[in-house]
C-alpha cells in the first residue's frame, strides 16, 4: 500500500469534542480582535485576555489530544466541515478543518510553547506602552498559525500560510520607531513573498491536474499523474516552504527579523511559523514520495542551510542572531529529514518539536539575559551572568544540552536519528550525513561559544547594567521549556512512540538505533566543539571588540554574503529595471498621452478660429456646403 | 402656364433670400429672407406637384407653412428679447457666442 492510498482512506467525520475543534481558532481570533479593536480601553486587561485566549486554545487542544489516543489508530483522522465555503461548479474550497496524529502535534506544540510565551511576554512586556497590541498579534499569529495546519485543503492551508506572514510582519515591526525594525519587517515580507508564489502556483497547478485542492483528492490523483508534474509540484512546494522556514537560498530574512521583541522571535522565528515548512513538506508526503527529484531537493536545502546557518550562528556577536543563526541550522536538519522521503518525515516532526521546546527556551533565557543588561544584545559585553541570573542560566543550560546533542536531553534523541537515516538512505546519502555530523559539532562550538559569553568568564559589562533575575512571570514559562527540553526528546523517542502514532499520516518511520557507530562519531564531534568552544571563550580572554578573524569569520558574520547576494542578483537589476521602466513611462507612454493632448489642443485652437460669432458668416458655410452637396448630387446622378 | 416658369421663379426668389440672409445685418430682414427662401421652395414644391399631377408637394407645403410659422413664433420671440437687451437688431452685433 502506498503513503498515497494509504493517506486517502479512513477519514472519520467529527464526532464528540472534535466538534469543538473550530474554538481552537476562534478563541485567540476574538482575542485578537478584542485586543486590536478595542483599543485603550483594552489596555488594562488586554494581555490577560490575550493569554487566557491562548490558554482555551491549549486546553481544548490538551482535550483533542485525549480524545485521539482513545481512539483506534486507523480512525484517527477527522474531518470537520465548518462550512462549504467557496463552491463554483463542481468545484469547492470548504472550510473544513482536518485533526489528525500530524495536526494535533503541531495544536500542542503551538498552543503549549504559545501560551508560555504569552505568560513570558506578560513580563517582557510590562514596560512597553504597547503591550495591548503586541498581544492582539500575537493572538492573531496563534490563529492564523492554527488555521495553517488544521487546514484540510491547500486553499485554507494558503489562508493560514498568509496568516502567520502578517502576524510576523507586524510583530518584526513591532518597535516601528526604529528604522531597522521597519526595514527588517519589510524584509521578511517580500522575501516570503517569493517562497508564497512558489506556494501559490503549487496549489494553482494541482488545480490543474487533479481538478481539486484538498489533501485527500490530490493524494488521490499522486498515483497516476506524470512523474514530471509531481517534481514540478514538489519543487514549487519547496520553493514555499524555503521561503517560510529560511532555507537557503531565502534565508536572509530570518537574521533581520531579530529585530522584533523576543518572545516573537521564540515563538514565531523559532518554534512554530518557520517550521511550517517542515509541516508542508511532510503534510504533502503523498507528492515528495512519488516526486524524487523534489524529494532530493529538499534534503539538498537542508543539507545546505544546516552548515550555513551553524556558521553563521559562530560568528554572530549579537546573542539574538547567533540563535537566529541556529534555528536556520536546526530547521535545516527537519528539512533533511523529511527530505530523506517516508522513513525521514517522521524524524522531521519529531525534532521539531523537540526544537520548538529547547528553541524557544534559548530565546526566553536570551531576553531575560537583554532585560538584565538594560537590552543589549553584544555577547562581548555579556559575562558572568551565572551568579545573578541562576534560574536563567540553569534553564539556558539545559535547553544547550538539549541543543547539542547530549544523552539524554531532548536534541539527541531527535537530531541523531535524522543524520543515522542520512547515511542509510543511500546513493550519495553519506554526505548529508557527513555534513550532519559536522554541523552537530559545529553547533556544539557555538552553543558553548554563546554560553561560555553570557554566564561564565569576567564581567565584561557596560556601566548602566544592572542584572538581576527575570520575575516569576518569565522564568517559570522559562522553567517548564526547560523541562520539555530535557524530556521530550526521549519521550517522543524512545520505543519509537511518535514515529509510531505518525505513521499513519506520514508512514512508517526507520526506528532509530542508538548505539550505532555513527552516534558515537557525533558524539564525539559534539565533545570537540564543545571543549574547543570552551576554550577559545571560557578560559581565554574575550575581546571586547571582536578581532579582525579570517576570511570565513568575516564571511559568517556578513550571513555569509546572502545580502550582498541579494543585493547583486536581485535588488540592483531590479532597481534598474525600476528606472528603466520610470524612464518609459515618463518619456514614452506620457510623451505619446501629452503628445496626443498637444496634437488635439492644437487643431483646436485652429478649429475654434471658424467660430468667430458672425451668424451671417455661418450661413455663408452653410450655403457652401449645401452647394457642395447639390453639385456632387448631380454630378453622381449623371 | 409652364411649370418650368414657376420653378424658374421659385430659383429667383431662392437666390434672393439666400443674399438676403448673407448680406444684411438687420435680424427682421435677415428672417424675412429666410421666409423668402422657404416660400421659393414652396413654390417649387407645388409647381413639381402640378407637373407631376399628385398631391404629395402641395402636402409638403402645407407642412413647410406650419414649420415656417412655427419658426416665425420663436424667432421673432428670439429678436425681440435680443432687441430688448441690446437695443439694435444687428446680427453682427450678437456675437457672444464667439470663440
Amino acid at each position: 500500500m502506498t503513503l498515497a492510498t494509504l493517506l486517502s482512506a479512513q477519514v472519520s467525520p467529527a464526532t464528540g469534542s472534535f466538534h469543538y475543534a473550530s474554538l481552537l481558532v476562534l478563541l485567540p481570533l476574538l482575542g485578537a480582535a478584542v485586543l486590536l479593536l478595542g483599543g485603550r480601553r483594552t489596555n488594562t486587561w488586554g494581555h490577560l485576555l490575550g493569554v487566557a485566549a491562548v490558554l482555551g486554545s491549549f486546553v481544548v487542544a490538551a482535550s483533542l489530544f485525549f480524545a485521539m489516543v482513545s481512539r483506534p489508530s486507523e480512525s484517527r483522522s477527522i474531518v470537520e466541515t465548518l462550512y462549504s465555503g467557496i463552491s463554483v461548479g463542481g468545484f469547492s474550497i470548504p472550510i473544513a478543518f482536518r485533526i489528525d496524529p500530524l495536526t494535533i502535534c503541531f495544536l500542542l506544540l503551538i498552543t503549549g510553547v504559545g501560551s508560555l510565551i504569552h505568560i513570558y511576554s506578560v513580563g517582557y512586556m510590562e514596560h512597553d506602552p504597547n503591550r495591548r497590541r503586541f498581544f492582539g498579534y500575537l493572538n492573531l499569529f496563534i490563529a492564523a498559525m492554527l488555521v495553517l495546519v488544521l487546514a484540510d485543503n491547500y486553499a485554507l492551508l494558503y489562508v493560514g500560510w498568509e496568516g502567520v506572514g502578517l502576524a510576523s510582519y507586524l510583530l518584526i515591526g513591532f518597535y516601528q520607531e526604529r528604522p531597522s525594525a521597519a526595514t527588517a519587517a519589510k524584509k521578511a515580507f517580500i522575501v516570503n513573498r517569493v517562497g508564497d508564489l512558489g506556494l501559490f502556483i503549487a496549489i494553482m497547478v494541482m488545480f490543474v491536474t487533479f481538478g481539486t485542492v484538498s489533501f485527500d483528492g490530490v493524494f488521490a490523483g499522486v498515483s497516476h499523474t506524470s512523474s514530471t508534474t509531481l517534481n514540478a509540484i514538489g519543487l514549487l512546494l519547496l520553493l514555499g516552504a524555503c521561503g517560510k522556514s529560511a532555507q537557503v537560498p531565502l534565508q536572509s530574512w530570518l537574521l533581520d527579523a531579530m529585530e522584533g521583541p523576543t518572545p516573537v522571535s521564540a515563538l514565531i522565528h523559532a518554534a512554530t511559523m518557520v517550521t511550517a515548512g517542515v509541516y508542508l513538506v511532510a503534510r504533502s508526503g503523498a507528492i515528495f514520495s512519488a516526486a524524487s527529484i523534489a524529494l532530493t531537493a529538499v534534503a539538498i536545502v537542508g543539507t545546505v542551510t544546516l552548515i550555513f546557518g551553524a556558521v553563521i550562528g559562530s560568528a554572530m556577536d549579537d546573542i539574538k542572531k547567533a540563535l537566529a543563526g541556529s534555528t536556520m541550522s536546526q530547521i535545516g536538519y527537519m528539512i533533511l529529514g523529511v527530505g530523506l522521503g517516508t522513513k525521514g518525515y517522521a524524524l522531521g516532526i519529531s525534532h521539531l518539536l523537540s526544537h520548538g521546546f529547547f528553541k524557544a527556551g534559548l530565546f526566553l533565557g536570551a531576553g531575560a539575559v537583554m532585560h538584565a543588561m538594560s537590552d543589549r544584545l553584544d555577547m562581548r559585553r555579556f559575562g558572568g551572568l551565572r551568579k545573578f541570573m541562576p534560574i536563567t542560566s540553569t534553564t539556558f543550560l539545559l535547553a544547550y544540552l538539549a541543543i547539542i546533542g547530549i544523552p539524554p536531553f531532548s536534541g539527541f534523541f531527535t537530531k541523531d536519528p535524522i543524520i543515522d537515516a542520512a547515511y542509510n538512505s543511500g546513493g550519495y546519502g553519506w554526505i548529508y550525513g557527513v555534513v550532519g555530523q559536522v554541523t552537530a559539532g559545529l553547533t556544539a562550538f557555538y552553543m558553548t561559544r554563546i554560553v561560555a559569553m553570557t554566564f561564565f568568564g569576567p564581567k565584561r559589562w557596560e556601566e548602566d547594567a544592572h542584572p538581576h533575575e527575570a520575575p516569576k512571570s518569565m522564568t517559570i514559562p522559562q522553567i517548564i521549556l526547560a523541562v520539555g527540553s530535557v524530556g521530550l526528546g526521549g519521550l517522543l523517542m524512545v520505543g519509537n512512540r511518535l514515529p509510531h502514532f505518525l505513521a499513519p499520516i506520514v508512514g512508517e518511520a526507520e526506528a532509530p538505533n542508538y548505539l550505532s557507530v555513527n552516534t558515537f562519531v557525533t558524539l564525539g564531534l559534539v565533545l570537540i566543539g564543545a571543549g574547543y568552544g570552551w576554550y577559545v571563550y571560557a578560559r581565554n580572554e574575550v575581546p571586547l571588540l571582536a578581532p579582525a578573524g579570517g576570511p570565513l569569520t568575516v564571511a559568517a558574520r556578513k550571513s555569509l554574503y546572502g545580502d550582498a547576494l541579494n543585493e547583486a542578483v536581485f535588488m540592483r537589476p531590479g532597481q534598474y529595471l525600476t528606472r528603466l521602466l520610470v524612464f518609459t513611462d515618463n518619456r514614452i507612454v506620457d510623451g505619446a498621452v501629452n503628445g496626443t493632448a498637444a496634437l488635439v489642443g492644437g487643431l483646436s485652437t485652429r478649429a475654434r478660429k471658424w467660430q468667430n460669432g458672425f451668424a451671417r458668416s455661418y450661413a455663408l458655410s452653410m450655403l457652401g456646403g449645401a452647394v457642395v452637396i447639390a453639385a456632387a448630387l448631380i454630378l453622381v446622378r449623371r | 402656364m409652364n411649370p418650368t416658369d414657376y420653378v424658374i421663379l421659385a430659383a429667383i426668389l431662392f437666390t434672393i433670400g439666400t443674399v438676403g440672409v448673407l448680406i444684411r445685418r438687420n435680424a427682421i430682414v435677415v428672417f424675412m429672407c429666410v421666409e423668402l427662401m422657404l416660400n421659393a421652395a414652396n413654390l417649387a414644391f407645388v409647381a413639381f406637384a402640378r407637373q407631376s399631377g399628385t398631391l404629395d408637394g402641395q402636402a409638403i407645403a402645407f407642412f413647410v407653412m406650419v414649420v415656417a410659422a412655427c419658426e416665425v413664433v420663436v424667432g421673432l420671440a428670439i429678436i425681440v428679447t435680443v432687441f430688448r437687451s441690446r437695443r439694435s437688431a444687428s446680427l453682427d452685433d450678437a456675437n457672444l457666442l464667439r470663440n
